[in-house]
């Protein structure tokens, strides 16, 4: 039975808030041609998932939601690591910063 | 309640500041941001751990990566000597803003075990953590204690596997960015390599 009185407001407002993240970093993806700002807004979306797993972890104390919220900031950091690897092998081997010119694997 | 609202609008301005920066720097000062209103948010929501967590490996992991691939990327552009000295110009706002940040953070750590207290027996009967309590008391919710015992008993093989996908990341960036990467054949073809980077670099910033 989820307690929304343990929450300092009502877990509606925590869904509109990680959605509306969500939404900026998915902008951000789409929208910009920079590689790094759009790791950068991929890591919005993650955080906006935790958010969310926090929240619900608070509302049913349960905190199953806290392992899910480590396990995504662990694959956060490995996704990270390795996107950034991969702009810099990029950037070594074509001198392109615009991803739309990097389109070796479009079909 | 006011908190809440307060960490929302700068969650959210920190956000559309990330994906409309000019330069890329800029994007990873509002993601700093972020992930410090992000940090109190969860002590708001009694994730202590998961709040240290977050600074430590977002703010001071994940964002100095990219500041360094920004650096790597952009060195020999703009001598980090050769530019104008701002930080007369900056040291007011930086100051101002890390004393907000902090404040908000012992705000947010001052505030952990405020919950309601009727909700402590449901929990308590339950036979789940009791939500009051000591700070970093083991049978309170969310504490580092509590998320220890989870982590290492129930969710033992989650936490292996997280360190698998560490493994397999540190392989990955070793292959792919390491010194042997079969992508610049010899020093001359390096050097070309670099100044076309430069060049691409320049063109970025204009945008």
């Amino acid at each position: 039975m989820p307690h929304e009185s343990l929450l300092p407001v009502a877990i509606l407002n925590y869904i509109s808030l990680s959605f509306v993240i969500f939404l900026i970093g998915v902008a951000g993806v789409v929208l910009r041609r920079n590689p790094l700002v759009m790791l950068m807004s991929i890591e919005l979306m993650w955080n906006a998932a935790n958010l969310l797993f926090l929240a619900f972890a608070r509302s049913w104390m349960n905190n199953a939601g806290h392992i899910f919220a480590f396990l995504v900031i662990t694959v956060a950091a490995a996704e990270a690591a390795i996107g950034l690897a991969i702009v810099v092998v990029v950037f070594r081997a074509r001198a392109n910063v615009d991803v739309d010119e990097v389109a070796l694997m479009k079909g | 309640m006011i908190e809440f609202y307060i960490l929302a609008f700068v969650l959210i301005a920190s956000a559309i500041f990330v994906i409309t920066a000019k330069k890329a720097v800029y994007s990873v000062v509002g993601l700093l941001v972020h992930f410090a209103a992000l940090a109190v948010m969860y002590f708001s929501l009694a994730a202590e751990f998961l709040a240290v967590i977050q600074i430590i490996v977002y703010s001071g992991a994940i964002l100095m990566l990219f500041v360094f691939v920004i650096a790597l990327l952009s060195s020999g552009v703009a001598p980090f000597s050769a530019g104008p000295n701002r930080l007369p110009k900056i040291a007011g706002p930086a100051l101002f803003a890390v004393i907000v940040i902090l404040g908000f953070l012992i705000y947010g750590v001052a505030h952990v075990p405020a919950a309601a207290p009727h909700g402590a027996a449901q929990a308590a009967q339950s036979g789940t953590a009791s939500i009051a309590g000591p700070v970093g008391a083991a049978n309170v919710f969310g504490s580092v204690g509590d998320f220890g015992k989870a982590l290492f008993t129930t969710n033992l093989l989650p936490f292996e596997i997280t360190a698998f996908i560490l493994m397999v990341a540190v392989i990955g960036v070793i292959l792919l960015a390491g010194e042997s990467a079969p992508y610049v054949q010899s020093r001359r073809r390096a050097r070309i390599v670099e100044r076309e980077m430069r060049e691409a670099i320049l063109r970025a910033g204009e945008e």
